[in-house]
């Protein structure tokens, strides 16, 4: 008994920094964060709200720039995260098929995974640009095609929306390539002898043996793809600095911070409703997930 | 003999299809390759670019006639980029240090220890993992402000220190480290304390490796708490220090400087990358996602 309570204390002891960060910095804020959403006209400097009701959650989502960031952000992921994965695949294939400077390929597809978002943004920012001085490189690269200069920065909706997924998918890139490309390398050899002495023609080998051996993996890579997607932020203010709304490039993670701090700040109340509705899609996503691959584990068995 | 022949035309076909293939794999895979430096070289190639003649290239050329280190020398004195670098080192190591003592401590108790409750307290633990950083920062915006540490580094470093997954993942690793090493020691009359940093520490040392370069990697980026919590220039890091370079730097659009600063911001991860590139490589796909 007095043993128990000795361990008991002693653990304690070992858990106590961890309990106490993750206490005041995670499971407060993750109650307090519901509390605020439904104070209805809480204000910080008096802290004191009218009452508790659902109106934060019904400003926001009437909220014109809320609505824009949502779309914004739908627009990405859905552009975003097929581009990735099938070019991820596509590359992974190829790398696995090599031997010679397999390596070197690997080192150079990493980099993007180790720089600084905000830093190497501003490199797509100048090489998108239009300025009085130059058209930019990819304005020259285009206009050497035959095309017309376009100003990615600061030009049409859509053309700032193409240079912030071609960010995202260059940043996102390093992180599903490696995972494919391990996850390829571990599907037993003996299935790809046994299809070629068949004499299975390559297309078919790639359809029955490896998609499915490693269809796992891609699942996990669209899911985590998802979440990533939907929690974009610092790549839209590499490129278009830090007032979203006006470029009209706010994302929904932007608009949590915007609505917290900042010259548009001050109100925590709908910051709170706006990131409990993104957390509430991410969830979904996740559930989902979870729900597809029971099934599917049950329909392998 | 007709026959063989024809074996060896069949021969030969495979190998010109398989040569054919090949080289068309490694062009695309060069291609890519090529779009994944080609941000890297324009940024190295720009900072050496002289302010005058990159404003005069309204075709932007691809080589560098007259390099300058200019860019460099303004980037460390017309704006602030040397504290900028000193304040995310500073904030990098604390941070990492902080977050290591709390994970060894945890990840021993969940893994050696015996103690009421263990099991429900450590699945509890696993459930935070769930959550979103967008979802706590808000009131730790609050909290960090009430408490008056806006603008300070204990503002800046405390909400980064605990990390759910790394306690896991050290749990593990600790678990696996045989009982018959912890009954000697305890025979020998070896404390706890000094069991674990004697001998799972060592033994543990490549994921204790693994997790200090994630840590650091995400600590050297980090970009949306440092610009919540700092308004003050003088303690601000990288990621704002650049947001703030772009927006009121060198008093006009200085982009060759601007690149400098980049160059030098991003060095320090590319290297620590190229060192230690087996165990960041394993490390990310353990349990890295860009945050």
């Amino acid at each position: 008994m007095g043993s128990t309570a000795k361990n008991n204390l002693k653990a304690l002891l070992y858990l106590l920094p961890a309990v106490l960060f993750l206490g005041v910095f995670m499971v407060y804020p993750l109650i307090d964060v519901f509390v605020y959403s439904f104070e209805e006209g809480y204000n910080s400097a008096s802290q004191t709200s009218f009452g508790i009701g659902g109106f934060n959650y019904s400003y926001v989502l009437h909220d014109p720039y809320f609505l824009q960031a949502l779309k914004n952000t739908l627009i990405l992921v859905a552009i975003t995260v097929p581009t990735s994965t099938i070019l991820s695949l596509l590359i992974s294939l190829g790398l696995n098929t090599i031997t010679k400077l397999k390596e070197l390929f690997q080192t150079i597809y990493f980099l993007p995974y180790v720089t600084n978002t905000l830093a190497v943004g501003l490199v797509f920012m100048i090489l998108f640009k239009k300025t009085a001085y130059t058209d930019g490189m990819i304005n020259f690269l285009i206009k050497a095609f035959g095309g017309n200069s376009v100003d990615f920065i600061e030009g049409p909706y859509w053309a700032k929306m193409m240079v912030l997924c071609i960010y995202t998918v260059w940043i996102v890139m390093p992180f599903k390539v490696l995972v494919l490309t391990s996850s390829l390398a571990s599907v037993n050899p003996v299935y790809y002898s046994a299809a070629r002495v068949d004499g299975t023609p390559p297309h078919r080998i790639f359809f029955r043996i490896t998609l499915p051996m490693i269809s796992p993996m891609i699942f996990y890579l669209v899911i985590t793809g998802f979440i990533g997607a939907f929690k974009a932020y610092s790549d839209a203010v590499a490129l278009f600095g830090t007032d979203l709304n006006v470029a009209e490039m706010n994302t929904i993670v932007g608009y949590v911070y915007d609505m917290l701090y900042g010259d548009s700040g001050g109100y925590p109340s709908y910051a709170s409703a706006a990131a409990i509705i993104l957390f509430a899609i991410v969830l979904t996503i996740t559930v989902i997930n979870m729900l597809v691959r029971n099934r599917r584990l049950r329909y392998v068995e | 003999m007709e026959n063989n022949t024809d074996y060896n035309d069949l021969g030969k076909d495979i190998i010109v299809k398989r040569i054919i293939s090949r080289t068309i794999t490694y062009i695309l895979l060069a291609l890519w390759g090529l779009i994944v430096l080609f941000p890297f070289y324009w940024m190295i190639l720009t900072s050496f670019k002289s302010y005058s003649s990159y404003n005069s290239e309204f075709v932007p050329k691809f080589y560098i006639t007259s390099p300058t280190f200019q860019n460099y020398i303004d980037a460390f004195t017309t704006v602030s980029l040397g504290r900028y670098l000193v304040n995310t080192a500073l904030f990098t190591i604390i941070t990492t240090a902080v977050m290591l003592i709390v994970t060894i401590l945890a990840a021993f108790a969940f893994a050696r220890l015996k103690f009421t409750g263990k099991n429900i307290i450590f699945i509890l633990f696993l459930a935070l993992m769930m959550i979103p950083n967008e979802l706590v920062i808000i009131t730790n915006f609050v909290t960090i402000t009430n408490l008056d540490l806006r603008n300070s580094f204990p503002g800046l470093i405390l909400p980064s220190v605990a990390s759910v997954f790394y306690i896991y993942l050290l749990k593990e690793n600790f678990e696996a480290i045989p009982d018959n090493l912890y009954y000697a020691a305890k025979v020998d009359g070896t404390s706890d304390f000094k069991y674990l940093y004697k001998v799972m520490v060592p033994i543990a040392r490549p994921t204790i490796v693994t997790i200090i370069i994630l840590k650091v990697i995400e600590c050297w980026n980090s970009y949306v708490w440092p610009r919540l919590i700092t308004d003050d220039p003088n303690f601000f890091l990288v990621s704002n220090g650049i947001q703030e370079i772009r927006e009121n730097g060198f008093g006009r659009e200085n982009i060759p400087a601007m690149m400098a600063a980049v160059v030098v911001i991003s060095l320090p991860l590319i290297v620590l990358f190229l060192v230690f590139r087996k165990t960041v490589m394993s490390g990310v796909s353990r349990g890295g996602t860009k945050g």
